[in-house]
């Protein structure tokens, strides 16, 4: 009996072991959320892209990390992270006060304003009056959530979906008459498609850093201090070598970095 | 664990509950008042009125209540016919469309467990019956189906807690029932464990009254399969 719990606590200890050693980040995970065109989408084949994707990969490269992507949905992608699913979240993150409490971020990778959209012709001019009791869609527990909650909470019906891909079907349908996301996302996810030629941007762009933060970044766990930094370097290093603009510009005509 | 995120926003899963039992309850009752005539014809109708009940039990015994959700929800608002006909106002509403397809979920699983009390009825019970010169429908009205609701009850306690549990996908058509209400507070907070383990609680709770009403109803339906109590048979006139 003593032998056998002995050998158990051996191999305990070699787990725990491992698991120290393998923290030199040859290998990380990446969590994504692969439902947020045109920065994370599945194609019709069944592979992840979109501009996350890209960013992913490429940080990896220069980290010389082997990276291995997880789809994760967004209302538990935090959780999942802090339950050492993976390592990384790159899914279009806002830095926002509220998410430094559980998670620490890198830098920004870019930054994009938000906006409403809205039937063509639905809105005269934007203001509290004009969409006072209209539903608004929201995905669930992003920075628009928590405007909208925080702001209109109670003059608009808001609608939480899991994805923004629900939101736009909703919007279609009928179901919702506006919608609050990231201004990129809506226009190169929804406005551009045919089924988004009846919708346009109202309201101006919204950039409250209270609210939206200071850009998108990436998040890793508060105790994986170096990871971050490795994150750092790797975005400075991409930046530097036109790896970044060659992504930036297979999907946008713009430059997306912000200032 | 922090629950003074939950005490903080116990108006949320308030609502939430207010929704569930609404939901609940309502697609319960028309689901019931469904299955009881398509039960009784599925027995006693003919091979051609069968059919057509046969197929509808199966369709929605046969799929995941999360697709029937999703067919109706965000599968309707593809057919741009149903979307400009009056009876769009209808599945517009989240609510309307949750309660749409539990109602038909609940009521094809309720027709099978009917049907099989009703198959299951006592020979003795039909014979004597039909020996009192009743009528097929007098018949069906005091003798067979009083009989098939007691067989039923266990197994229809059953279903309501399910559909009780099922009740939970409607979170994900925007309703905000206990787990929708679970999901808004695990997202502003990022505490699953908190925001989940109340939102058990609160169905726990529900199944508990559930079981008490089920109990109190059993009691009732099969008082004469009581043990007579002692002190009635000493009161009782020799």
């Amino acid at each position: 009996m003593k032998k056998l719990i002995l050998a158990a606590l051996l191999i305990i200890f070699a787990l725990a072991a491992t698991s120290a050693v393998a923290k030199d980040w040859a290998k990380v995970r990446i969590g994504v959320e692969g439902a947020y065109p045109p920065f994370s989408y599945v194609t019709p084949g069944g592979e992840l892209a979109g501009f996350d994707i890209d960013i992913a990969k490429a940080l990896g490269e220069a980290m010389g990390a082997e990276v291995t992507l997880v789809a994760q949905d967004w209302d538990g992608i935090i959780p999942a992270l802090l339950a050492k699913k993976y390592d990384a979240i790159i899914a279009s993150m806002s830095i926002t006060e509220e998410r430094k409490k559980k998670v620490a971020f890198t830098n920004k990778y870019y930054q994009t304003p938000a906006k409403f959209i809205a039937k063509k012709g639905s809105m005269a001019e934007f203001s509290r009056e004009a969409i006072k009791g209209k539903n608004i869609g929201v995905q669930r527990a992003t920075i628009h959530d928590r405007y909208l909650t925080d702001n209109y909470g109670k003059d608009v019906e808001i609608k939480r979906y899991g994805t923004q891909d629900e939101a736009y079907l909703d919007l279609t349908a009928g179901r919702v008459d506006m919608l609050l996301a990231d201004s990129v996302a809506l226009s190169d996810g929804f406005l551009k498609k045919p089924e988004g030629a009846d919708y346009q941007f109202v309201g101006p762009d919204l950039t409250d850093p209270k609210w939206f933060g200071d850009g998108a970044g990436i998040a890793i766990r508060k105790e994986d201090k170096e990871l971050v930094e490795k994150f750092n370097m790797a975005i400075d290093k991409i930046r530097g070598d036109g790896t970044y603009k060659a992504i930036q510009d297979k999907y946008f005509d713009f430059n997306v970095f912000g200032e | 664990m922090d629950l003074s995120i939950i005490i903080e926003n116990l108006p949320i899963y308030l609502t939430g509950l207010k929704n569930t039992i609404i939901l609940v309850s309502i697609s319960l009752a028309l689901g019931l008042l469904l299955a009881v005539p398509l039960a009784i014809l599925r027995n006693y109708g003919s091979p051609l009125v069968q059919l057509p009940i046969r197929a509808f039990v199966y369709f929605f015994r046969g799929t995941p209540l999360l697709v029937q959700m999703f067919l109706v929800y965000y599968g309707f608002g593809q057919f741009d016919l149903l979307k400009e006909s009056l009876l769009w106002s209808f599945f517009r509403e989240a609510y309307l469309c949750a309660l749409f397809a539990f109602t038909l979920n609940t009521a094809a699983y309720t027709t099978e467990i009917l049907r099989g009390a009703i198959k299951a009825t006592p020979h003795g019970e039909i014979e004597a019956a039909m020996a009192a010169g009743m009528s097929r429908y007098l018949m069906v009205r005091r003798i067979i189906l009083p009989s098939a609701f007691r067989r039923a009850l266990p197994a229809y306690s059953n279903e309501i807690i399910f559909m009780l549990h099922g009740s939970s996908l409607a979170s994900v058509i925007t309703i905000v029932d206990i787990t929708g209400a679970a999901r808004i507070i695990n997202a502003r907070f990022y505490s699953p464990y908190e925001a989940f383990l109340t939102a058990a609680v609160f169905y726990m709770a529900i199944t508990f009254f559930i079981v008490f009403l089920v109990k109190k109803l059993e009691v009732r339906w099969f008082a004469h399969l009581q043990p007579q109590s002692s002190k009635a048979a000493i009161e009782a006139p020799p």
